[in-house]
């Protein structure tokens, strides 16, 4: 189920301006990775090229290579929309489709796919949100809109809904940052159950978080501003957090950053 | 506070402010309505001036001066400010409103006599103009058949280039179709009319029909479409864009089936505002449809009749009291018409809008 993730020499641009330069890192399977870094340093905008999101936007593009086990994501023949099919995105602020109920949510990846069988859908449905932690408390509720729930609810509808297609490849970014305390627990309990089955990416700015529910840490930093976002390093979290190589890591991690 | 000023003397004295002040009390706005309509009656009666409408803006004047002059005096200038613009909107609103509804109240009245089953299912055939009976019937049916037909054809086109304008548009084409879509919503409906005339009807030969009124019809609401669907679209939050493609949904499939539902309420808000509004054009259904007496139920072939054209002809060419009698009862159908589209869009747009329920 699982694929490593081996980047090399990638660099993304909107229009003219280089937002990342030349990252080389590999994601192992079945792990958590997580990105930390200051604002504006490219972690999400290298997240999104992870699943040719990042060409989304007008006037983005990016060089270099993503080797997903042993195909590039962005060889020629490649289709954007089958790698976003094995890779997987939940966002910073939870978006569950406002005209569609808790069920129809989960099951839109499958449905706008094709799988019209009801008794696959309804499977697939109870699976991902027992997977996502939230079975016990929607299932009575199936078929009411999916904006009503609280956000870390409506956080968990949208990891629910991203596993549903079955990915590799799960890339969270900032998938906390709106959530209170209680929520986020929820969440990264989560993460923790999930890893055993996909390769989770998460981007974040806590870094309590990251030392919490992750196995491996990658730390980006930009030189200045206007300057491209680099990747500083990448360690087993516990060597990043109490023995980094650079010293612009310890810096940021022990808060004496800027 | 720094330390240099004391309790007594502050530097800038206005800074130190009671924190209540006198205020006026909570019906004193509609009291100086109620006061300055009857010194503007007093007024307009004492100085005999005949026109009501004069009447009515001296109260509205008054009602203005009144606001402020007290409200300066019992509260001060800045909340006298506050209180004359607040005055402003809602003398502003009387005036829009007004007319409105002596309109539809004159239009109810003089109509609500003449409609009945009979005006609503005859047409004119073998009516004699100046005298009493006859119908509607036939205009009924014209109008609901060229704004349908113009709505089938002008609904889709400016759906799909609303779509193409905010999903695909980049660069110069856009910018062109933007532009031209402006200069649409400019076009004086005569002039719509005078193009389909001169190209479909003269260079191509067509006779007068329905269906060639319902082209001008088409151009007139083509642009309206695009506007507000455009709109719409733009109000659909990126993030929902996001979350589809993250699923392996390609674009196309996206647009259809996450972006339009998400906007279909205000979408056939838009559409059913711009039918709304071209089923009141005359001058283009002169031009192109000719107007006629007997039921036409074919859009394509020979004159029809139109709601608005069959009141132009009752008023301009009857011009006798049941002439008038059967254009006001076309005018409430028409009305009623266009009030009942407005009604069924807001319906369909809270019944379809994205809801938060629990």
């Amino acid at each position: 189920m699982a694929k490593r993730i081996d980047v090399s020499g990638l660099s993304a641009y909107y229009g003219s301006t280089k937002a990342i330069e030349d990252i080389s890192m590999t994601v192992e399977p079945r792990s958590v990775t997580a990105f930390i870094g200051p604002s504006g340093c490219g972690k999400s905008t290298f997240l999104r090229t992870l699943n040719r999101m990042h060409e989304v936007i007008p006037g983005a593009r990016v060089e270099g290579k993503v080797m997903l086990d042993d195909e590039n994501l962005y060889g020629s023949a490649v289709d954007p929309v089958a790698v976003r099919r094995t890779v997987g995105m939940v966002f910073q602020r939870p978006n569950p489709f406002p005209t569609m109920s808790i069920f129809d949510n989960v099951a839109a990846g499958l449905r706008l796919a094709g799988v019209k069988k009801k008794s696959v859908l309804e499977g697939v449905v109870e699976k991902s949100l027992k997977g996502a932690n939230l079975w016990n408390e929607v299932k009575d509720r199936l078929n009411k809109p999916g904006a009503g729930l609280s956000g870390g609810q409506q956080q968990r509808l949208c990891i629910a809904r991203a596993i549903a297609v079955e990915p590799q490849v799960l890339l969270m970014d900032e998938p906390c940052s709106a959530l209170d305390p209680i929520s986020t627990l929820a969440i990264e309990d989560l993460i923790g159950e999930l890893k055993s089955q996909f390769t989770i990416v998460i981007v974040t700015h806590n870094m309590q978080q990251a030392a919490r529910v992750s196995d491996r840490t990658a730390f980006f930093n930009l030189a200045g501003v206007g300057q491209p976002g680099k990747l500083v390093e990448l360690d087993d979290t516990q060597r990043i957090f109490s023995n980094p190589s650079v010293q612009a890591t310890e810096d940021y991690i022990s808060g004496r950053f800027g | 506070m720094s330390a240099v000023t004391t309790a007594d003397a502050p530097i800038v004295p206005q800074l130190r402010q009671n924190l209540t002040t006198a205020r006026l009390p909570k019906w004193a706005p509609a009291g100086v309505a109620v006061l300055s309509v009857a010194l503007g009656c007093a007024i307009g009666a004492g100085a005999g001036l005949a026109s009501h409408i004069q009447w009515g803006l001296i109260a509205g004047l008054l009602f203005l001066a009144i606001s402020y002059g007290l409200s300066a005096w019992v509260e001060g200038r800045r909340q006298a400010k506050d209180r004359f613009a607040t005055s402003l909107v809602w003398v502003a609103f009387v005036i829009a409103v007004v007319p409105l509804i002596s309109l539809t109240v004159y239009t109810v009245q003089q109509g609500a006599g003449v409609v009945d089953g009979n005006f609503l299912s005859h047409s004119m055939r073998n009516v004699i103009q100046s005298g009493p009976g006859g119908g509607i019937y036939h205009a009924l049916i014209g109008t609901l058949e060229q704004v349908g037909l113009a709505t089938a054809m002008a609904a889709p086109v400016g759906l799909m280039t609303a779509v193409y304008l905010v999903e695909y548009g980049r660069g110069r084409l856009a910018k062109v179709v933007t532009f031209f879509v402006d200069v649409m919503t400019g076009i004086p409906s005569i002039v719509a009319g005078l193009f389909v005339l001169s190209v479909w009807n003269i260079l191509l030969g067509f006779a007068f029909s329905g269906f060639s009124g319902s082209l001008a019809l088409a151009i007139l609401m083509m642009p309206v479409v695009v506007r507000s669907t455009e709109e719409m679209l733009k109000l659909v939050p990126n993030e929902l864009r996001e979350a589809s493609y993250a699923l392996g949904v390609p674009k196309w499939k996206t647009i259809l089936r996450i972006v339009l539902p998400t906007a279909i309420g205000g979408i056939t808000t838009g559409v059913m505002l711009a039918v709304a509004r071209i089923a009141g054009e005359t001058a283009p259904v002169l031009m192109l449809v000719f107007g006629a007496d007997a039921i036409n139920t074919d859009p394509f072939n020979g004159p029809q009749q139109s709601l608005p054209l069959f009141i132009w002809q009752q008023y301009a060419s009857v011009n006798n009291s049941f002439g008038y009698a059967r254009a006001w009862g076309a005018a409430l159908v028409l009305i009623a018409f266009v009030m009942g589209l407005n009604l069924i869009a807001r319906g369909i747009a809270r019944w379809r809008s994205p809801k938060a329920g629990h």
